[in-house]
């Protein structure tokens, strides 16, 4: 007898419909799986077998041919353990067949019949639901969040008996109680960071405008302290951005909690990172860092130490906001719109601007250039961070991030308003015709922006990226027109040009 | 008036013998000594096996070809017997027999009198960055004043004196050891393409002769003798800078150095200057005052603070004090952004830099 089994593999950020056709027949017995599968496919026929003769049920003793279509698709991972168990069980006649038409269901056997915990359930379920699929049976560990998709009917079981049970048309169970999140208090406060009065101004402007971030000083000084606080002002995330960013951790395996994600990304890779650690990539293309960062802050410490390959991939996620791979069978797009943090030291040693600084003018301008390019186009804003001095220290009170976000929020809602009807949100995304027309300078700040231009301190890209910056921190200041403090305040946390003959040659 | 034929042979010949200059230096015998020597004897000197065919050569030579390269290379020649020849050149017996001039040949013409204004500025390849910035602000107060600056586009120190003077237009006259159509080093093109364009680039050596080792402290002769005061601005014990100081002192011209932090020892070599009785050269304006007489020039100051609004020029009396931090500044961040406002302003207004670490200096 032939039995169909409805499913979905995940097929990058998305899951497609899969049908598990699983036939029986006279013959010697045997088990094969056909239909691309990879190693965890073909070593499923073991977990199905022993589940099964281990939760109770017949292994029929028959030849059985599990199908899983369509069949060009390549198939990953332990999801199809459950179908196929499933279409056995009707295939053998010791389920009725009628019970798997509302059904769809995902989910890895463990060799007892229990059902294991899998990656990626919500973009399985919102597949479902794309499917016009009534009902998705899941491991009960996974089903709130299967949940968090509206028009689904979602059982979590735990064992293979209750899938059973519900197939044979038994009450779907409770959800079961929301796992306790995480306290709410462990985010790091701005609070922690002192003696970095400008540095924390150029984190909340950063934050306000969506500009990214270059700060640079010795080590030592706290940059790592300061991006690691970034998420903490930030606007929360929109439904829909919680969404987006829970289905991709779910498919990294990172989401352990079962509610939406509430908390932006924060994302640190190590400097040893591969290009396809940070974009994205494997044969089987799995999201990287660019995209667990998306809606979130991508934080690059020791940028110059960053393999060049690995840094050039950075080019079309900071561009478009997504990175496309293509592979021979398909071609995968991940969301990559992140915020860019990055740290350096000023010069190899990290001692620049102080007597103990041992680099040259070459050193200098070669550790210069390995950040030069296309990267640090992308950078509205850098800092420094020099080593604050004791005196400072103790002088300084740090700012809480509560405050700090209301500002940042208010100023967010001022962005929204001047770009209604733009398609943009946030003024690090305004291009430079929308810079002209939208952004309206006083006098004084003319003034300004002329002196530096005639002055061969701006030149035409650097003088777009001080007005976006300039916008911000008017925006901040609740202040309609860019005034002669904003483009200061701009101008100071302008990119360095490296010093080098005092701007000749 | 062109370049004698006396003059283009000797060059010539110069340039032959330059693998066997460098050959002569490594026995330790002196440069300035073999450069004096008259052709006949310079040949006799170096030449060695290949005597015959060099003096057979320097007889052949053909002062109309030499001529022909120069015009293509667009090289102006001043030979020692044209009036333009800088004088105070002409008092070391060693001078080079032919300046070739790239670029406009007016400048070099402003050394011809003996008492031209005209001061060397070197110092380190790998200078620090108040170096840099003091060599800068040195070139650019005394080109500024009228007074021709004289260097070798090296990097560091030589290139941020250059890149000074070109500031306010110059004069500046640069110094090089292989042809004056050459950049070297080779990333300092655009500054010497920037030099060809509206100063000079000189070198006695013919155009396209590519430098041997010894031609660097040739070419230092050469900037020490052009100068009436040669300034040395960071230099370690060992540098060659202090080449150009000795050259200078044996001429009977002024050195003056630069004092820097005793316990640096990239400004070991110009500290010790200063205690053999080099002058103390703090800005253009001691600069001025050593190498014309007091008073007779006034190094071109900025606009003075007292121009400025009240709360911009308690700023910059902060930043003097040592708060040359943001954070050292303000303590808070509605506080920084104030303060980062003042100093943008400030910097536009040239009374403040940046420098690396995040610190903001006077420019002097």
């Amino acid at each position: 007898m032939l039995a169909h089994v409805t499913t979905f593999t995940l097929d990058g950020l998305a899951s497609r419909r899969i049908t598990v056709e699983v036939d029986l027949r006279r013959g010697l017995p045997a088990f094969t799986i056909v239909g691309r599968g990879d190693a965890a496919v073909r070593e499923s026929r073991e977990r199905v077998h022993t589940a099964l003769v281990n939760a109770g049920f017949d292994f029929p003793q028959r030849r059985i041919t599990v199908n899983l279509a369509p069949a060009h698709l390549r198939k990953g991972g332990p999801g199809f353990d459950l179908a196929t168990a499933c279409g056995v069980l009707v295939a053998s006649e010791q389920l009725p067949a009628a019970a798997l038409d509302r059904w769809a269901v995902f989910g890895e056997l463990s060799l007892g019949g229990e059902l294991r915990h899998c990656r990626g359930v919500l973009s399985v379920a919102e597949g479902a639901r794309g499917a016009g699929i009534a009902g998705l049976i899941v491991p009960r560990e996974c089903a709130r969040e299967a949940a968090l998709v509206d028009g689904l009917e979602v059982a979590g079981v735990t064992r293979l008996q209750e899938v059973a049970a519900i197939l044979r048309g038994a009450p779907v169970p409770e959800l079961p109680p929301p796992v306790a999140a995480p306290a709410a208090g462990s985010e790091p406060d701005l609070a922690d960071v002192r003696g970095h009065p400008g540095a924390v101004s150029a984190l909340t402007i950063a934050a306000a405008g969506a500009h990214n971030l270059l700060l640079s000083g010795p080590p030592g000084t706290g940059k790592t302290m300061l991006a690691r606080r970034m998420t903490s002002i930030l606007p929360p995330l929109t439904n829909q951005e919680a969404i987006a960013v829970t289905r991709i951790h779910s498919i990294a395996g990172r989401h352990v909690a079962d509610e939406l994600v509430r908390r932006r990304p924060f994302r640190a890779p190590h400097h040893t990172i591969s290009p396809a650690g940070l974009v994205g990539g494997g044969s089987v293309p799995q999201p990287g860092e660019a995209t667990l960062a998306h809606h979130g802050v991508l934080f690059l410490d020791e940028l110059s130490e960053f393999s060049r390959s690995a840094l050039e991939s950075l080019r079309q996620p900071l561009e478009d906001g997504a990175v496309t791979i293509v592979r021979a069978q398909r071609t995968v797009m991940f969301p990559t719109r992140f915020q860019l943090v990055a740290s350096t030291n000023p010069c190899p040693c990290g001692m620049a601007g102080d007597d103990r600084c041992r680099c040259s003018e070459a050193d200098i301008a070669r550790h210069g250039r390995k950040l030069s390019g296309p990267l640090l186009d992308r950078m509205d804003l850098h800092v420094q961070m020099p080593r604050p001095k004791a005196e400072d220290l103790e002088r300084h009170e740090g700012t809480p991030s509560d405050g700090i976000r209301a500002a940042v929020l208010e100023a967010r809602e001022r962005q929204a308003h001047r770009l209604a009807g733009t398609g943009l949100t946030t003024n690090a995304e305004m291009t430079p015709r929308l810079l002209r027309e939208l952004v309206h300078a006083d006098a004084e700040a003319t003034r300004l922006l002329r002196l530096s231009y005639s002055e061969g301190t701006l030149s035409a890209r650097g003088h777009g990226r001080i007005l976006r910056v300039a916008r911000t921190v008017a925006d901040l200041d609740g202040c309609p027109r860019v005034g002669a403090k904003h483009v200061g305040v701009a101008l100071g946390m302008r990119q360095e040009r490296v010093l080098e003959g005092a701007g000749a040659a | 008036m062109i370049a004698c034929e006396d003059c283009l042979r000797r060059t010539a010949l110069v340039a032959r013998l330059a693998p066997h200059v460098e050959h002569a230096r490594r026995e330790r015998r002196r440069l300035r000594e073999l450069l004096a020597l008259s052709d006949d004897d310079l040949i006799a000197a170096l030449a060695g096996d290949r005597r015959g065919a060099i003096r057979q050569a320097h007889e052949d030579f053909d002062a109309a070809h030499a001529r022909e390269r120069l015009d293509a290379a667009a090289i102006d020649a001043v030979c020692r017997h044209d009036e333009r020849y800088p004088l105070r050149l002409l008092e070391a017996d060693d001078a080079p027999a032919i300046l070739h001039v790239a670029g406009d040949p007016g400048h070099l013409e402003m050394l011809a009198a003996r008492d031209a204004p005209a001061v060397a500025i070197v110092g380190a390849r790998r200078a620090g960055t108040d170096g840099l910035q003091v060599a800068h602000a040195l070139a650019r107060g005394l080109a500024a004043a009228g007074v021709t600056v004289i260097s070798g586009m090296a990097l560091g120190i030589d290139s941020a004196a250059h890149a000074g003077a070109l500031a306010v237009g110059g004069p500046t006259i640069t110094v090089l050891a292989g042809g004056a159509d050459v950049a070297y080093p080779a990333s300092k093109r655009s500054l010497h393409r920037e030099l060809v364009r509206t100063q000079a680039a000189i070198s006695e050596m013919p155009p396209g002769f590519k430098p041997f080792r010894w031609c660097f402290p040739a070419r230092n002769r050469t900037i020490a003798g052009l100068a009436s005061m040669t300034i040395v601005v960071e230099a370690t014990e060992r540098s060659g800078s202090l080449i150009t100081a000795d050259l200078a002192q044996e001429l009977g011209r002024a050195v003056g150095a630069v004092p820097g932090p005793v316990t640096a020892p990239r400004c070991a070599g110009s500290n010790a200057l200063l205690r053999d009785g080099a002058f103390v050269i703090r800005n253009a304006q001691d600069a001025l005052d050593e190498a014309l007489g007091i008073g007779v020039a006034t190094a071109l100051t900025g606009r003075g603070p007292g121009e400025l609004e009240p709360e911009l020029r308690g700023l910059l009396r902060r930043v003097e004090d040592g708060r040359d931090t943001v954070s050292s500044l303000a303590s808070s961040p509605a506080e920084a952004q104030h303060a980062l406002a003042g100093l943008s302003e400030l910097e536009l207004l040239g009374f403040l830099r940046r420098a690396p670490g995040g610190r903001y200096v006077r420019v002097l």
